[in-house]
């Protein structure tokens, strides 16, 4: 074998190496969704839906978890929405190459490396101990908001960036404010794009178990939250308690809990792919 | 009066980017007060040498090191598993693969990244330790071995998406180039490209470690409760990340010395993610004037 064919055969070696690894991703991924849902489907019907927990595996249900879910997600995007998309716009139109926007940019960027586990520290002395917020829903929605403002915001510059100069200097040039612009040009242009971004920091926010145990989210609830000031589990919370106790029939629960779990996850992640791609296809 | 509407409208956004900053100032705050009071009462050099971590026993030691030990023995594990396949995927996708099945895998790849960490905490227990049980009979219920290979394959999409971009940004006219003299495409990806993108994959590589640092519930559900100073990855261990949320699962009284050493760990494990952080921000904009 000469030097070429010894080459030629390390290339097709590694492409092959290459397809085997891009694979075993995939696989995995194959594995660990089939292997849940053959623990756990057989365990879902209506009365796991509706059933409070309970010291009996066959008798518990997720309602309490996934209405706090529901609690914390509506709260986080109330908070975290307006504050994520107005730091975007501040710091792509206003903010441009100031000393402030780089360190703002700085900023950004490394929280968005923090562990969520230290969010969990802040939260827990910021508005649980200070504040007098207690193990609330409030909380928790707040130490949930931070965590994701970085992913928010820099979602929102990106969308705005897509823009096209163009429509600002057509608006500017018909004598509109730099408000008015953004308010009504820059904004309804970028609103699939911000939509994407918020929407997948929120699927982030409904898996996120690590903040919630530190601020201090119990793992039984009796009841379902009622305002935002009562005690609170989530659905990974739940999860988390069933898979550390030794009994089979719990190992069941959490299966069946995951799936609903990753159910919400991947529908969240869904309608963002669509919106991306449907306001990708409205600029080419 | 538009002038002024404009003006308070300026001021309103700006105070919500203001807002990051004061997140960033609030968590160093939080964790500095919390952690002077508790090295008040600690020594920081036992902390920083003492070999066993025992807070909860009546018989009170605080050296981090067990702690840290085993937070880097997972993450070493992780970044083992997830360093070789990721490079190897984003140099085949970015190389090797048709566009359109590039353009399918990625996103599915991605997915892996966004599946909630308690679920992969699950597999390890459930699923990787009693398969690896089947090889190694030793292994413990509870070990750094499954929480790092899980933990592993859920941050190969961090190393192969953003490799992946960089490869991919490198210009075509130096693998044209590369071509031209007769290289295969093995020898262009390693003697060109991945030289031209290494900036990028180095920064891909820090941020999956820094990723796999402060991951939490993967090691806390599989991995043990038993801080230890050891490299077995067959044995119970506890991270950093598990120790804080063991203590806010008991009852520990706000403001006592046990209350305190979940910041004092806190600390510890910001101090590493920001200095990698910090680093990955340089050497990104460095790359990013290269190109530009």
């Amino acid at each position: 074998m000469n030097n070429i064919q010894k080459n030629r055969w390390k290339d097709q070696a590694f492409k092959f190496w290459g397809i085997f690894c891009t694979m075993i991703g995939l696989v995995l991924l194959t594995i660990f969704i089939g292997d849940i849902l053959i623990d756990g489907i057989r365990r879902i019907d209506w009365d796991f839906i509706t059933d409070l927990p309970s010291r009996k595996a066959e008798n518990s249900g997720i309602y309490t978890a996934l209405m706090g879910s529901i609690w914390i997600l509506a709260l986080t995007t109330i908070i975290a929405f307006p504050v994520g998309v107005a730091a975007g716009i501040y710091l792509e139109e206003y903010a441009k190459n100031n000393k402030l926007a780089g360190l703002l940019e700085i900023n950004i960027s490394n929280l968005a490396g923090v562990p969520s586990i230290i969010y969990g520290l802040l939260g827990l002395e910021v508005f649980v101990r200070i504040m007098n917020l207690g193990a609330s829903v409030l909380a928790g929605s707040l130490t949930l908001s931070l965590l994701i403002l970085p992913i928010v915001i820099v979602s929102t510059r990106e969308a705005i960036k897509a823009v096209p100069q163009s429509i600002k200097d057509a608006s500017f040039a018909l004598g509109a404010s730099k408000w008015q612009t953004i308010w009504h040009q820059i904004l309804p242009a970028s609103g699939g794009g911000i939509l994407t971004g918020v929407i997948l920091a929120l699927s982030r926010a409904v898996g996120e178990t690590a903040p919630l145990i530190v601020v201090g989210a119990l793992a039984y609830v009796p009841f379902a939250p009622q305002s935002p000031m009562d005690e609170f589990s989530v659905m990974p919370i739940q999860i988390f308690n069933w898979i550390s106790r030794p009994q089979a029939g719990f190992i069941e629960n959490a299966a069946a809990a995951i799936i609903i779990l990753l159910g919400i996850t991947f529908i969240m992640n869904g309608i963002a792919v669509y919106f991306r791609n449907k306001w990708q296809k409205k600029w080419k | 009066m538009r002038k002024i509407k404009e003006l308070i409208i300026e001021k309103t956004l700006m105070t919500s980017a203001l807002i990051t900053i004061a997140v960033t100032l609030g968590i160093i705050l939080v964790l500095s007060i919390e952690a002077i009071q508790f090295f008040s009462e600690v020594s920081i050099f036992d902390f920083l040498t003492d070999t066993q971590w025992t807070p909860l026993f009546t018989e009170k030691h605080f050296g981090i090191l067990p702690l840290l030990s085993g937070t880097l023995l997972t993450s070493f594990i992780a970044i083992s598993v997830a360093l070789p396949i990721g490079l190897t995927i984003s140099i085949y996708l970015s190389e090797y693969a048709p566009k359109a099945f590039r353009k399918a895998v990625k996103p599915l790849l991605e997915l892996l990244a966004s599946i909630p960490t308690v679920v992969y905490g699950f597999f390890a227990l459930v699923v990787v330790t009693p398969f690896l049980q089947g090889f190694f009979p030793d292994l413990a219920g509870f070990n750094s071995l499954s929480a790092g290979i899980v933990m592993g394959i859920m941050i190969i999409p961090y190393i192969s998406s953003i490799s992946e971009d960089a490869l991919h940004a490198v210009p075509a006219s130096l693998r044209e180039a590369s071509y031209g003299m007769g290289a295969t495409k093995l020898q262009t990806a390693f003697k060109v490209i991945v030289p031209a993108a290494s900036s990028g994959i180095i920064v891909s590589i820090i941020l999956a470690i820094s990723r796999a640092i402060g991951e939490t519930m993967i090691v806390a559900i599989a991995a043990g409760q038993q801080p230890r100073l050891t490299l077995d990855p067959t044995v119970p261990v506890e991270t950093i990340t598990a120790y804080i949320v063991q203590v806010s699962l008991g009852d520990v009284q706000h403001g006592s010395l046990e209350y305190r050493t979940i910041f004092a760990a806190g600390i510890t494990l910001f101090t590493f993610t920001f200095l990698l952080n910090t680093l990955s921000y340089r050497i990104r904009k460095k790359y990013q004037e290269k190109y530009e």
